[in-house]
């Protein structure tokens, strides 16, 4: 599964690094999210559901 | 038509009249207190999709907004309307040029100035008489002053801003008091910046950094927009996390068993905090929206024009991903709450909120483990005259 963010969509409210802060950081200058890792597998990936369901900005998504 | 807002029976869950709109329908048509109709949505995935979708305008000049207290405040407000207020693409340029400033690493960075923070409060506490007031030894001065020195507004003129921004956020003050008290705090914050402008080094914290950045981008200093920066994260800063202390110390007090757990395992304050947040859902007056396209939701048809009010207190007590929802259960994984909001409005100063709350939690149980309520539960004073839920007082004593 690859984790994709629209960093256009993202509001910073940091969601996704409080999930994962392995899979997830913020820009320092902007706060829009970084992907750390874009193919996450196992726990990780559990993490990046549980990131896209709670991000408000909705700009998160997984494809295949 | 029932009328909005109402008042909670019991801290712990919605106002009943709110449960009641729930049973009667995914939207139900409501009366706000300006005369106008909203629909209210009470489900968790409903208010949710309202929140998220873009064609619901959070712009509160346009006149069916609906406004939770009898007045329409934006018909006396100065004309700059704050992040709140505004719709993309205006929104996303003020949200982005601020959203640095809170981070989690940041606020990471900022945790020993908080702690102490805390510290020297729960130190002035055990030092002084009691019983307490605990709003006034601690949950209120500790936002205060995290906030005004993350914006750079001495905490010297603490006392003249939480009296404003608590008649701000109160119902009972007529439009002349309210207009009187966002004045001068517009005012204050005024002068505030412009001497932070004409100064040779703007200061090393957010307003002065926004002062700079807009310096070295324009040449000059947005001052409108740096006023409504600051009137929202002072009064936002105050007000919330205040009553969150408050109400989420007054939980742990009246349920032993809960603080026992907490006292036992530190590590799960952060899944209390969430849970107390959850529970509380103190804000849900700024989840006020109006369509600006017919839009198919909650099973109705909302048509260009309408007002929505998201009540997110009924979403987050909403049984069907919340079972038992008025049972405060730290294992019960709350984390989609929607206390903050959701979409792109989602609070901004959440993360520095649940890292106030969490040292609050963790250091009043560690230090003060002989604390307890100094009056009986039925008598504390709830803020049912406000828009933001919480306690005018909460005396405590300590063994
Ligand atoms: S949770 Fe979503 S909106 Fe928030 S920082 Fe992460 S990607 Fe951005």
């Amino acid at each position: 599964m690859r984790l994709i963010a629209d960093t256009s969509r993202c509001v910073g409210a940091g969601q996704c690094v409080l999930t994962d802060p392995d899979l997830f950081d913020q820009d320092e200058e902007d706060g829009t999210v970084l992907v750390l890792d874009g193919e996450p597998a196992g726990e990780r990936l559990e993490h990046a559901h549980e990131a896209v369901r709670l991000c408000p900005g909705q700009a998160l998504s997984l494809a295949e | 038509m029932p009328t909005l807002p109402a008042v909670r029976s019991c801290p712990f869950a919605p106002p009943d009249e709110y449960l009641r709109l729930r049973d009667a329908g995914r939207a139900v048509r409501v009366r706000m207190p300006t005369g106008s109709t909203a629909w209210a949505l009470t489900r968790h995935a409903d208010v949710r999709a309202v929140l998220g979708d873009p064609r619901f305008s959070s712009d509160r000049r346009l006149p069916q907004y609906p406004f939770f207290a009898p007045t329409q405040p934006s018909a006396h407000a100065p004309a700059r309307i704050s992040l709140i207020g505004m719709d993309p693409p205006e929104h996303s340029r003020a949200r982005r040029a601020v959203v640095g400033e809170f981070t989690v690493k940041r606020l990471e960075a900022l945790q020993p100035r908080v702690q102490q923070i805390v510290d020297e409060h729960v130190d002035r506490m055990l030092a002084g008489p009691r019983p307490v007031d605990l709003v006034e030894a601690l949950a209120l001065p500790v936002p205060s002053m995290v906030i005004c020195e993350l914006l750079g507004v001495p905490y010297a003129d603490h006392d003249f801003f939480q009296t404003r921004s608590g008649l701000l956020l109160s119902r009972v003050p007529t439009v002349e008091e309210r207009n009187q008290a966002r004045g001068e705090l517009w005012g204050y914050l005024g002068r505030l910046i412009d001497a932070k402008a004409a100064a040779e080094d703007p200061g090393d914290d957010l307003m002065g950094r926004q002062i700079a950045r807009q310096k070295a981008e324009s040449g000059g200093v947005d001052r409108e927009a740096l006023i409504a920066l600051g009137f929202l994260l002072l009064v936002a800063g105050h007000e919330t996390t205040a009553n969150m202390i408050s109400l989420g110390v007054m939980a742990l007090l009246s349920r032993p068993d809960q603080l026992a757990a907490l006292r036992a395992d530190p590590s799960r304050t952060p899944a209390a905090v969430e849970e107390m947040l959850r529970i509380f859902t103190i804000a849900e007056f700024v989840n006020a929206r109006v369509a600006t396209e017919d839009v198919e939701l909650a099973g109705v048809l909302i048509r260009e024009g309408e007002g929505v009010v998201a009540l997110s207190s009924v979403a987050d007590h909403d049984p069907e991903v919340f079972p038992e929802p008025a049972a405060l259960d730290f294992d019960r994984g709350a984390r989609h709450h929607l206390a903050f909001g959701f979409g792109i409005h989602q609070c901004l100063g959440q993360n520095l909120a649940r890292q106030e709350l969490r040292t609050v939690f963790d250091t009043l149980i560690r230090r003060v483990p002989g604390l307890r309520l100094a009056v009986d539960p039925d008598e504390l004073p709830y803020k049912d005259d406000a828009h933001v839920y919480g306690l005018h007082e909460l005396p405590v004593t300590w063994d």
